[in-house]
């Protein structure tokens, strides 16, 4: 027992060493790209560096912990101190979702995109609370291997499969997905290609290491993405407010100037206010028209759509033949002539379109109000504004739950020493994650007190580089157009895509390219990272509680490994096929796996470690009605899935784990009491989670061989 | 193995911390966040209702989850729970 701790503490100096030496190196590394680019070398070079350098790295830490032995493979032999399996879980955690999307989420929502920041965050409240402790002194490999033994029999333990597997497929599709786009924006490669090259990263590293080279891996990845998210928002706080503490400063000094601005942009009389007025009427116009046109296409059909056709030929026409015609606006006519829909369908896409212009006549939000609402009335705003808040709420609760649910987390915590050891290193975990989570609210209001402040008043023909080198990449990400033709830019003239504000930090802050090749490098840490243990997650699922535990309990450990490294190699191949067909929008599988999880896992969890008298029927009951009910409602409302049948209660459908959750936790309860009581073994299992220092093997099979 | 005093009052006083801080968390992300607005007139680092969604609340979870670690960690060691040996 000394002997052990004393080499458990040579072990972690090591590694504290070991990172140090790391975090130098790669300092260097940014450094000296940063050298070669002041010396000419070219950007796309420089993208290429970084992609591949990291790359090999990642594979480099994976081949180092290339391992045989089955603790070490599934969790990384147990020997994670608390501080790097903290590191490691905030890795695991911060997905391209965190670390590319949160902050334009949060600059176009303000404090309504707040949900996703406690959401992520006051869910490790409940790990800390409910779970990570007494999964720990369970002590065996997954989160299905708990179901299995608390509740007997292989019916829970095979839900658990399912579960595990629905909700970490769904969301390693969002990661691959976000890889692609990383890879293709800095390299200029095809997503398609883009996605096989990430993929091919996460899987050098995962396939022979297991548990042990992805913690490692991820502890690395912790490393650049933390830096490459504070160094540019620390320097863009320095250069807006002189306080090199964004997190401070954002509040202090930029949010008064960014919502002085809103209430100028909003009031007519103002100047400004005036001007922006100027750009929302021709929306407004726009709109109106689109409507008109859609009235005349319903009543009178075809008719109608050739004499708007008869009116545009016309009126090009008219201009073709008038001698002092401006050669561009007969352009303009004949292009309106040409681009006129072919038959009513189109037409009626394109004007449905045309018509959401509106959207850009609304008065500019305010970044600190709470519960935005629309309505034509007082009431129907209050009314709408309760709905905005219920809404809020739930979507808070079921991102918390889904966090204290997810498999891909919740093994982290069987890999420290300890149970006294998984409690600290929730707290590291938590700490880590909220680094990066305080500092993206901090980002969005800094982002936005630059585009209202010095982009907005700008004259079109010297507009800030950022903002023209951006909009020329992607149209989605900057699109910016002189719609009142004064010369000078209005906000209702700026289109910003959420994923712009990370990426443009750097350019905007004023930092040489090297610091955005950085963010690049650390979104894609961001995305590997959360990739590798979520494919992790799914190949043990399937290997160790489908294969080993229900299939061959005789399989040898070699054979186990075979079997898992095949279906980790199968996962991944079937994750970057479905992710390359580009389906739906990452909010949306996020959004489903959260509440996937949440519901189907969660109760049967807590119940599992908190009420001895939850019993196999309880557990069977609780999971399916809970998985069963939310991913109904999914079918029910999500767009995708073509329903859309009206909304229960009015919460929207990424918070369907709302209806899941209670329903898994009535499945329990009423499971449970209809059926005997668990027998004595069972209970005493309960009894060896819940004190540190019950050890003896209890017959319940807790004792994990 | 039977189950002593000892482990019943250690169970007792981990139920109670659990509850508790499970009340504080609450407070601090429902309770503050179904009156953001009426805190949103206070100015504290910004519109109250605001800074705390976007950073108060967060550091009460860091709060709760270091004074969590801290006190189990503490009687487990005076409760004697803590010499568990581990695989």
């Amino acid at each position: 027992m000394l002997g052990h701790k004393v080499a458990q503490s040579q072990f972690f100096a090591n590694l504290k060493r070991y990172y140090a030496f790391y975090t130098i190196g790669f300092i260097s590394f940014v450094i000296v790209v940063g050298i070669l680019e002041q010396i000419g070398v070219p950007v796309k070079i420089l993208g290429y560096i970084f992609l591949f350098a990291t790359i090999m790295l990642y594979a480099g830490i994976g081949f180092m912990s290339k391992t045989a032995d089955v603790s070490e493979y599934y969790v990384a032999g147990r020997r994670v101190p608390a501080l790097f399996n903290g590191m490691a879980t905030g890795a695991d955690w911060m997905s391209a979702a965190s670390f590319i999307g949160l902050a334009g989420t949060l600059y176009h929502m303000g404090y309504d995109g707040l949900a996703f920041v406690l959401g992520w965050t006051g869910g490790y409240c409940l790990v800390a609370l409910l779970l990570a402790p007494y999964l720990r002194k369970f002590g065996q490999f997954t989160v299905p291997d708990f179901l299995g033994a608390r509740f007997g029999g292989h019916l829970p333990r095979f839900i658990g499969i399912v579960a595990a597997i629905a909700c970490s497929f769904t969301y390693v599709i969002a990661q691959i997905y976000g890889v692609g786009i990383i890879t293709a924006r800095f390299t200029g490669l095809e997503f398609q290609v883009g996605v096989f090259v990430g993929l091919s990263g996460i899987l050098v590293c995962s396939f022979l290491g297991g548990m042990k080279a992805v913690t490692w891996t991820q502890v690395a990845q912790y490393i650049i993405l933390i830096m490459a998210y504070m160094i540019p928002v620390v320097w863009l706080s320095v250069k807006h407010t002189g306080i090199p503490f964004p997190q401070i400063a954002a509040y202090t000094s930029a949010l008064p100037k960014v919502t002085a601005l809103e209430k100028e942009f909003n009031d007519k009389a103002s100047p400004k206010g005036a001007k922006e007025e100027s750009v929302r009427v021709i929306f407004r116009k726009r709109a109106a028209m689109a409507n008109d046109k859609l009235r005349g296409l319903e009543t009178n059909g075809d008719a109608f759509l050739a004499a708007e056709k008869t009116k545009l030929v016309d009126a090009a026409a008219k201009l073709q033949a008038s001698p002092t015609a401006d050669p561009r606006t007969i352009d303009a006519a004949e292009r309106a002539v040409r681009d006129f829909p072919r038959d009513a369908a189109a037409a009626k896409d394109a004007w449905t379109a045309e018509a959401t212009v509106i959207a850009r006549a609304e008065p500019v939000k305010p970044h600190a109000e709470a519960f935005t609402a629309n309505g034509a009335t007082l009431e129907e705003v209050e009314a709408n504004r309760g709905i905005a808040k219920k809404n809020f709420l739930a979507l808070v609760a079921c991102l918390m739950i889904g966090t204290a649910a997810l498999p891909h987390i919740l093994m982290r915590y069987y890999t420290t020493p300890s149970v006294q050891e998984a409690r600290v290193s929730v707290f590291w975990s938590m700490f880590f994650i909220f680094l990066l989570y305080i500092t993206a609210p901090a980002l969005a209001i800094l982002a936005k007190f630059e585009v209202y402040s010095h982009l907005v008043g700008s004259s079109f023909s010297s507009l800030p580089a950022w903002v023209s080198n951006w909009s020329a990449v992607d149209k989605s990400l900057m699109n910016i157009a002189d719609i009142n033709k004064d010369g000078i830019v209005q906000l209702a003239e700026i289109v910003i895509g959420g994923d712009l504000i990370v990426l443009a930090t750097p350019e905007i802050a004023g930092l040489p390219y090297v610091i955005s090749g950085l963010v690049a490098a650390g979104g894609l840490a961001a995305a590997l990272s959360t990739a590798d243990g979520l494919l992790l997650t799914i190949a043990n699922a399937m290997s160790h509680d489908l294969y080993y535990k229900m299939i061959d309990p005789h399989a040898s450990t070699i054979r186990r490994l075979a079997v898992s490294k095949g279906l980790l190699l199968c996962v991944a191949l079937l994750a970057a096929y479905v992710t390359s067909q580009k389906p739906g929008s990452i909010l949306f599988l996020v959004g489903a796996a959260f509440s996937l999880a949440a519901s189907g896992f969660f109760p049967a969890l807590v119940a599992g470690i908190f009420w001895k008298r939850a019993n196999w029927l309880g557990a069977v009951l609780g999971m399916s009605l809970g998985l069963g009910v939310c991913a109904y409602y999914m079918y029910l409302t999500y767009p995708f899935f073509g329903v859309n049948a009206p909304l229960w209660w009015d919460i929207d459908p990424i918070a369907s784990g709302t209806f899941g959750i209670p329903a898994g936790f009535l499945g329990v309860v009423i499971g449970s009491l209809i059926s005997p009581a668990p027998s004595k073994d069972i209970q005493d299992m309960v009894d060896h989670v819940r004190y540190p220092s019950f050890s003896t093997s209890l017959s319940a099979g807790a004792k994990a061989r | 193995m039977q189950l002593t005093e000892r482990h019943k009052k250690y169970w007792g006083k981990n139920l109670r911390m659990t509850s508790a801080l499970l009340v504080l968390w609450f407070v601090a992300t429902f309770v503050v966040s179904w009156y953001a607005r009426e805190l949103n007139e206070i100015t504290f680092i910004g519109p109250l209702g605001f800074y705390m969604s976007a950073q108060g609340s967060l550091i009460i979870y860091v709060g709760i989850i270091w004074y969590y670690a801290r006190y189990m960690n503490r009687i487990d060691s005076s409760y004697g729970v803590d010499s568990g040996d581990l695989d």
